[in-house]
């Protein structure tokens, strides 16, 4: 029982050493293991995979800060990698929110050096930020050039060869947020259910149970959850023969697997120990009163 | 008394009871109606807000700095970072400043912030999560299973765990979900016409 109850008192700082090693150690030498695609993201893979140049744009939106890049950057860059080797048109909006820009510039700046033969403005266009939230989505079923007026480097928007002919969102074959907010639901009310438009999202893998009603309803075409669901999507896009970089969501599994059978054996020893001790502490009170 | 009550509540009053029956009539001056109120007066009053924020994160701070508040020092931080971030966003638009400032500061700093999360959380299920009655019970176990079948690991152990994840994901748990969201939506339209109607004031700063 001593035991035990030096266990339940155990310092903290064990634990964070403990998790510090479980998730570094898989990411210094990753495992790779196999990741089975779920129904959500085989449906937004199957809807990107299926576009032509002639459907209409794919709009990414990143609705992300750095506190949730680790889960979300991976999404981004596989959906613009997916996008640009086939040679679906792509623009990248950067967020609703304006911290999220930032996260926007840096899918950017990968993709200018992952594909150095696409040319910004014809093949792929970054209109960055623009004020408003909830604003921004209704007016971009109205006029898009009234909305941004410029891309993000302050190019025109009749300028912009990619975009001719791109008005609101008949022109857009599907929006897919990459999201750690509440963003999706926005543009399920006021593009989706408004406009018409097809949603896709990427969320946190906290927030995914919240959206599985409007994945039942059809009001989304498909959904990656989390970490879980970016390393999903670069599986399948590794089983189509797309590029998938470096899979940074396929070995983030791998620590993640191992962080969560870390806590999730703490807590089977923490119930263990826990019991032991209130039924040693039981016997002992007994004892006392019969005395 | 005009300006500060009765006006504001007649703009929410017209501009929303205006939106809402804008909605269903499918008539061209209606539409251009819509255009004006969503393209230009909404993305504006959306950008003077930033104007508003700014002017009550700087009162703020600046008052707690005159008063040598506790943590004073934090607010003159607080108030350097935002001047720094503005005049560089400001200065160097779309520049390397800009981006350096936000790529090797902000976004370590907040990644940081949010990655302690995962020993903290560690640390507090290790000391919080017990089976002390049913619903404990039933709710560790959940956890548990959830946790394990989210991952690649919980394949490996058992072939029918990511069915079962799948299970629980679209059964109980959206059920749940789905209940909690048709009580918010309502209480959502019962809000907003309350704000409408001017019953709902507190949004102006009174009781």
């Amino acid at each position: 029982m001593k035991f035990w109850q030096r266990f339940l008192n155990l310092d903290r700082k064990w634990i964070f050493l403990g998790i510090g090693l479980v998730v570094i150690i898989p990411l210094l030498f990753p495992l790779r293991l196999p990741v089975k695609p779920s129904k959500p993201v085989i449906d937004l893979f199957n809807r990107i995979d299926t576009l032509g140049v002639d459907n209409g744009v794919v709009w990414v939106v990143t609705d992300f800060d750095p506190g949730t890049m680790p889960e979300l950057m991976p999404m981004t860059m596989s959906v613009l990698r997916h996008c640009l080797t086939k040679g679906t048109p792509v623009v990248l909006h950067g967020g609703l929110w304006p911290a999220y820009i930032g996260m926007a510039k840096m899918a950017m700046d990968n993709i200018a050096v992952e594909f150095p033969d696409k040319k910004i403005g014809e093949d792929y266009v970054f209109l960055g930020y623009i004020p408003g939230v909830t604003a921004v989505i209704l007016a971009i079923g109205i006029d898009i050039e009234t909305t941004f007026g410029t891309d993000y480097y302050g190019v025109p928007y009749d300028s912009l060869p990619m975009m001719e002919g791109v008005k609101n969102y008949e022109d857009i074959s599907i929006i897919v947020d990459i999201s750690g907010t509440r963003s999706p639901e926005y543009w399920l009310m006021y593009g989706q259910q408004r406009y018409g438009v097809d949603v896709g999202i990427g969320c946190t893998a906290v927030s995914a149970p919240s959206y599985y009603t409007f994945l039942q309803s059809g009001q989304f075409v498909g959904m990656m959850g989390g970490l879980k669901g970016a390393a999903e999507y670069e599986e399948l896009m590794e089983r189509y023969g797309y590029p998938t970089g470096r899979r940074p969501a396929t070995v983030g599994m791998d620590a993640q697997s191992f962080g969560h059978l870390l806590i999730v054996v703490l807590v089977i020893l923490g119930n263990i120990g826990y019991f032991i001790v209130r039924r040693g502490e039981r016997k002992v009170g007994i004892e006392r009163r019969k005395e | 008394m005009f300006i500060r009550r009765t006006l504001p509540i007649l703009i929410a009053f017209c501009i929303g009871f205006a939106m809402l029956i804008q909605y269903f009539i499918p008539h061209p001056y209606s539409e251009r109606f819509y255009d004006i109120v969503v393209q230009q007066w909404f993305i504006t009053i959306y950008a003077f807000m930033f104007i508003f924020a700014y002017r009550s994160f700087f009162s703020h701070h600046i008052r707690k700095v005159k008063r040598r508040k506790t943590g004073y020092i934090f607010s003159i931080i607080a108030i350097a970072s935002a001047l720094l971030m503005a005049v560089g966003g400001f200065a160097t638009r779309r520049g390397d400043f800009f981006d350096s400032l936000y790529n090797y500061l902000y976004a370590p700093l907040q990644a940081t912030m949010f990655s302690l999360l995962a020993f903290f959380i560690a640390s507090a299920a290790f000391r919080a999560f017990r089976a002390r009655n049913v619903q404990a019970t039933l709710l560790l176990v959940t956890a548990v299973i959830v946790m394990i079948g989210r991952v690649p690991l919980g394949d490996y152990l058992w072939r029918g765990m990511p069915d079962l994840i799948e299970w629980i994901m679209t059964v109980p748990s959206m059920a749940a979900m789905r209940g909690i969201r048709i009580g918010v939506g309502l209480g959502a339209v019962a809000t907003a016409m309350k704000i409408i109607l001017g019953v709902e004031r507190t949004y102006m700063g009174g009781t």
